[in-house]
């Protein structure tokens, strides 16, 4: 479980974050929402550790992170898995080389292990016969996957996710999505994912935190989104006429 | 004001530098493809240049000592003084932070916009230890060879300009690279090659660590690694020049 209490944070005296309290609850997928500039990403790079709050405080169980010395700080990092918008996976690396990085940076295992280690990750999200390959050899579903595997391999406590879907189909979007909740569950993962796809809203949004203008402005499951009145949260998930007639059909 | 802060964060980033390895069996991997990448592909270019630049002096050398007084032997002599003291240490080093530096520069500057450099944070790696002490390392012991192999072949270029032009003969040749052998020359070429490779690996370090915006980023930051390490070769070779031989 991770809880934010009363982030703030600003840049050259203009707030970005202002005073942001939530909870990110075990096995659950929670979806962070909210236009272009609402603060989404700072709030992400905030829960892992690439920037500091002004002011406030973010919980990983019962640790509070800004209290923790560098080692705790190395400590909690090894139990944070990350998915990158773009992937992020290693250019000059082989995609095994990839998934075994963080088992060969944190542990004694031998290439074997390790190896056998990689093969249950790619096998995990589905990935066969790619271990030899390097990520530009790979469609970008299958680098988004790889960095599933990466992000996983570890058995981490807490998965992020930076616009897992962006640029993919929208089959391979909704593939992505599911992946992530199935490993939110069979992990009892506390997932974050940071998202402006409304499919993934409505697919695995079991906790949704709206923003706006670095205020929360709503938070809720992806069935009470149906039904909210919060008007700033209707203008931006309902802004498709698809989706205004998605809701219309709800009621 | 700017410079200032640059100057700042460069030592700020070479504090972070300077850490113990998260993993010394993973360090010793990286450096030895550092060594590869950063040396060892660098040989042929060196020899190359060194060999030719050698001819150069050789033959400029022999056409200008038209006076009969003047023995033919310093050829060889002003040939392998102007290797050894400018040539391999300096000239060679513009030439690696043009071809090192924006190598640094461009990967570590492509690894920032692709999220690879916070990758390695969130997992907890410190970026900076990971990706450039074993640049450091491999250049400050590859280089000072780099600098002895453009030495030796700087002065075999000159050999050879001798035996394919016959504008000097071989015997004086060898006779003046023997002529008054100063070990202290060596080692002066030595420490500026290190201090040198020092700043070939960290100037484009921080440059493509701190690279802002895309591809249009890395290219900027690239060109201006290689610029600031020419700038900083140049200007460190006069003042050690001063401090070591004035």
């Amino acid at each position: 479980m991770i809880i934010t209490k009363d982030i703030y944070k600003s840049f050259d005296n203009t707030p970005v974050l202002k005073g942001i309290s939530t909870i990110f609850e075990e096995g659950k997928t929670s979806l962070i929402i909210g236009q272009s500039g609402s603060g989404k990403t700072i709030m992400m790079k905030i829960l892992l550790g690439l920037i500091k709050q002004d002011s406030g405080t973010v919980s990983f169980g019962d640790k509070i992170s800004s209290d923790l010395d560098r080692k705790g700080q190395m400590q909690l990092r090894k139990e944070i898995g990350m998915v990158f918008q773009g992937s992020a996976l290693f250019d000059s690396m082989t995609i095994e080389e990839n998934i075994m990085f963080p088992i060969r940076m944190f542990s004694d295992e031998s290439n074997e292990q390790m190896r056998h280690r990689a093969n249950l990750a790619l096998k995990r999200v589905n990935l066969t016969d790619v271990n030899s390959k390097v990520p530009s050899e790979l469609s970008g579903g299958m680098q988004k996957r790889v960095a599933i595997a990466r992000a996983i391999v570890m058995e981490p406590k807490y998965l992020f996710c930076d616009e897992p879907n962006s640029g993919l189909d929208p089959k391979t979007a909704v593939v992505i999505d599911n992946l992530i909740q199935e490993i939110t569950k069979e992990y009892s993962i506390t997932t974050v994912i940071n998202t402006h796809d409304m499919n993934s809203v409505m697919e695995i949004g079991e906790k949704i935190i709206f923003l706006k203008q670095g205020i929360k402005q709503w938070e809720g499951s992806n069935q009470e989104i149906f039904k909210t009145e919060n008007q700033s949260v209707v203008d931006f998930v309902y802004s498709s006429n698809l989706f205004k007639k998605i809701r219309a059909s709800f009621f | 004001m700017k410079y200032l802060t640059n100057i700042g964060l460069y030592f700020m980033m070479l504090k972070k530098v300077f850490t113990k390895p998260e993993k010394w069996k993973v360090f010793k991997t990286v450096l030895i493809k550092e060594i590869e990448d950063l040396g060892v592909k660098s040989i042929g270019i060196v020899a190359f240049i060194s060999l030719f630049m050698g001819g150069v002096v050789a033959i400029q050398t022999s056409l200008n000592l038209n006076n009969p007084l003047i023995t033919s032997y310093l050829i060889g002599f002003a040939t392998k003084r102007s290797m050894i003291l400018e040539f391999a240490p300096t000239f060679i080093s513009v030439i690696l932070a043009g071809k090192v530096g924006s190598y640094i520069a461009s990967s570590i500057g492509t690894m920032r916009i692709t999220e690879q450099i916070d990758a390695l944070e969130v997992m907890g790696i410190n970026s900076l230890n990971y990706l450039v002490l074993p640049k450091i390392i491999a250049v400050l012991f590859f280089y000072p060879l780099l600098v002895m192999l453009a030495m030796t072949s700087g002065v075999f270029g000159g050999w050879l300009a001798a035996v394919l032009t016959g504008l000097f003969s071989s015997e004086q040749y060898i006779t003046g690279i023997q002529l008054d052998f100063d070990i202290t020359l060596i080692r002066y070429a030595i420490i500026k090659a290190t201090i040198f490779a020092f700043i070939i690996a960290t100037v484009p370090a921080y440059h493509g660590y701190h690279v802002k915006g895309g591809s249009l980023g890395v290219g900027r930051a690239s060109t201006q690694s290689v610029v600031w390490t020419m700038v900083i070769i140049i200007l460190l070779n006069y003042f050690l020049t001063q401090i070591i031989l004035g």
